[in-house]
């Protein structure tokens, strides 16, 4: 049969050996390519990003020696007082030159909108402070802080120029006067969404995301395992669970939108849930990770060495111990790995939650399931269109801040994989 | 049809004692059947898919009796063994014809629950499959689960006696808490072996136990199969003809799906009846 003799043999192996080892060393190579490829591509996504998002968690502040006039203050009603007039005279006594209407809009316009409300919570805070005079620390406009930032030239035309010359003036001499400065942003870690950039944060889209999140993750894992544990494990093999199959494979690949139109027609218009809140968000995306979840699972289940089941089975356990105590255990790494996929492909989702208005301008900060709420990317997807320069810095912010979401999920993943891990 | 294969071979191989019955024959030959059996099998065949594997074997387990099983390789041990204890339920292409009896109940029959039948018939599979848990847990996981201890302590017991027959406990006793699946492969063995009998079957089957084992465990598990014929019936799946001969009461060659010879083990290794029987135990197979 073997007409060759050990000395042809190898031979023969040494000629095809120099080959086999090329090959081996392209292989390598193309791999090493391909990883250093995608490790530009990341790090050019880093570094735009980081350079255009860093400076958001910065913000100018301007100093207001402000008199809490008992006067506009009246203690029986100091919601309604005049908030923005206390910050206005002020700014009117740091600059006495300045006459005429359009000057003092403009000298209006250094602080932001937000001064006033910032001194309307100190005095609900403490009311002893009526009649008494404090240094306050207020957030200045959008433009101010751009200009302050960089972002705007002094050397630009004037009228192209957000930043007039009489207003650079004015900023010179707070500057001079130790009254700006650059301070770490809070706001945007503490407030929700605003119409003035300054005063927008992302807290309201991170509760957001994290109560959906949670909804989904509560409703998807559970019942993700139990199907994946019941047709790999339970169900007869026949026509049925194919189909059932071949249709949870197919749901993996239909777009995410088609989702939300179900969620609206499903959720919304015929069990009247409310909208724009996280409930019906994590619904939605429960759909949308559920077969994810279910075919990464089954994967897992079908790894599980079917040696284990038969001795599980072979000392008279039922079928469910075996599961229970044997492939399930085994199959779990597998299963968060898939787990994880899927809430991070949810986590990333825009278009489902548009049609179930999670879209909408929500300030407040959502407090439980039933609130009225938007997104992260749903945040970030609003703060691009947004017609002020000041929102760039805030869009590149809160992609950081999802991408660290991200990352300190993925942890978590990795951390409950190892921990759960054994080799058999 | 049934009633005359059943006449053949019952009576006939009787009266064909001295003449050696040709390769093409493939009727068992022999003494099938004892008296009071513990397992009756009746017109046994297995296919997998449309592969028949077993084809038409009847043979009885007698009480305090080891029954040997040997063949060549692929020739249906294993897959006949896995039938005694409805472990081909698992694979769903298996398929199985006949009737299969415990102590006179059909072990197939609609009204047997497999999960007490699998704890009363032991097994001990071909390649050792210890749970990726510690060497305790593999252990004490039968008599947990069939809830055999009442506390702790005699679940320690169970536990300590059982690794003790299958001659493992003087290596491990020190490290009970490591993973069964980082011992040797011989060790592995053994651990399977005890955490079968650690459920006290009444019939155990054992797949090949001792081919991983050195001389030392090899004779320490065949001591054990000794001591355990005294209570119970065991059916063990060999190569070794040295080891049938030492451990078995009674030995069946399989050949191809059929088999082809059951007797006495002395009679069946010094004076077989039938030329395939002879071609294997004197190597001349192949
Ligand atoms: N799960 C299975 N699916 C399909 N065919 C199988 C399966 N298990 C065994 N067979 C086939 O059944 C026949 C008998 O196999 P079996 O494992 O019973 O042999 P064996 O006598 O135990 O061999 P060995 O001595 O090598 O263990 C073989 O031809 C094999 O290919
Ligand atoms: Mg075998």
């Amino acid at each position: 049969m073997n007409n060759k003799t050990p000395d042809s043999s190898r031979q023969l192996i040494q000629k095809k050996l120099a080959r086999r080892y090329r090959t081996e060393k392209w292989f390598r190579r193309l791999g090493a390519m391909a990883v250093l490829i995608s490790i530009a591509f990341l790090g050019i996504l880093l570094v735009t990003i980081v350079g255009k998002g860093s400076s958001a968690f910065q913000q100018t502040f301007v100093k207001l020696d402000i008199h809490f006039d008992a006067e506009v203050l009246d203690v029986k009603n100091l919601s309604r007082a005049n908030y923005p007039g206390l910050v206005k005279s002020n700014l009117r006594s740091l600059f006495p030159e300045v006459k005429g209407r359009r000057d003092k809009k403009k000298l209006y316009n250094l602080v932001s909108n937000g001064a006033a409300f910032q001194l309307q919570d100190m005095v609900m805070g403490d009311t002893s402070i009526i009649g008494r005079t404090k240094s306050v620390w207020v957030p200045a406009s959008d433009d101010v802080d751009l200009f302050f930032k960089g972002k705007i030239s002094r050397d630009v035309v004037e009228s192209n120029r957000r930043i007039k010359d009489i207003q650079l003036k004015w900023i010179d001499r707070l500057q001079t006067e130790n009254r700006i400065e650059k301070r770490l942003n809070t706001t945007f870690f503490t407030a929700g969404d605003s119409r003035d950039p300054e005063l927008a944060g992302i807290r309201g889209a991170l509760s957001g995301t994290i109560l959906t999140l949670i909804v989904t993750l509560a409703l998807s894992f559970p019942i993700g395992v139990a199907t994946a544990v019941y047709l790999e494990e339970f169900a007869p093999k026949n026509k049925w669970t194919d189909i059932i199959e071949v249709n949870i494979n197919n749901l993996a690949a239909v777009p995410s939108i088609v989702f939300g139109l179900l969620g609206l027609a499903v959720y919304i218009n015929f069990f009247g849930l409310p909208r724009s809140v996280p409930l019906v968000g994590g619904l939605v995306l429960t759909l949308m990770t559920l077969p994810t979840i279910i075919i990464s699972g089954r994967a897992a289940l079908k790894a599980v060495p079917p040696s284990i089941r038969e001795a599980a089975l072979g000392i008279g356990a039922s079928r469910m111990q075996m599961v229970m105590h044997h492939v399930l255990p085994l199959a779990m790494p597998g299963m968060l790995t898939g787990t994880i996929i899927g809430m991070a492909q949810a986590l990333g989702e825009t278009a489902p939650l548009l049609t179930i208005g999670m879209v909408a301008f929500i300030v407040d900060i959502p407090g439980s399931f039933i609130d009225p709420a938007t997104v992260m990317p749903v945040q970030i997807y609003l703060w691009a269109d947004s017609p002020e320069r000041a929102f760039v810095e805030k869009t590149s912010a809160a992609i950081m801040i999802l991408l660290l979401f991200l990352i300190s999920m993925n942890a978590v993943a990795v951390f409950l994989r190892k921990k759960f891990e054994k080799s058999w | 049809m049934m009633e005359q294969t059943e006449e053949i071979r019952g009576e006939k191989s009787e009266t064909r004692d001295w003449e050696v019955v040709s390769r093409e024959d493939r009727r068992t030959v022999g003494i099938p059947f004892v008296d009071n059996p513990r397992m009756t099998c009746r017109n046994i065949d297995v296919y997998y898919g449309d592969e028949q594997a077993i084809q038409d074997v009847s043979v009885d387990i007698g009480n305090n009796e080891v029954l040997s099983m040997i063949g060549p390789s692929g020739c249906g041990k294993s897959t006949f063994l896995r039938c005694l204890n409805r472990m081909n339920d698992t694979i769903d292409i298996c398929r199985i014809t006949g009737e299969i009896c415990l102590d006179g109940m059909d072990i197939y029959g609609g009204e047997i629950d497999v999960v007490p039948l699998r704890a009363q018939i032991g097994m001990v599979f071909q390649k050792p499959n210890p749970f990726p848990k510690s060497i305790y847990d593999n252990v004490a996981y039968g008599p947990k689960i069939h809830g055999l201890a009442a506390n702790k302590t005699d679940l320690d017991e169970i536990v300590e006696t059982s690794l003790k027959k299958a001659g493992l406990w003087k290596e491990i006793k020190d490290r009970m808490d490591q993973p069964g699946t980082g011992l040797s492969g011989g060790q592995q063995q053994r651990l399977c072996i005890a955490r079968a009998i650690a459920v006290s079957p009444e019939v155990i089957l054992m797949d090949e136990p001792c081919s991983a084992l050195d001389p030392i465990a090899t004779a320490h598990v065949e001591d054990l199969i000794s001591e355990l014929r005294k209570q119970y019936s065991i059916v063990i799946v060999t190569h070794s003809m040295q080891q049938a001969a030492r451990v078995s009461q009674r030995t069946a060659y399989f050949h191809l799906g059929d088999l082809i010879e059951v007797g006495e083990t002395e009679r069946v290794f010094t004076n077989p009846r039938h030329q395939l029987t002879e071609d294997y135990i004197t190597g001349r197979f192949g």
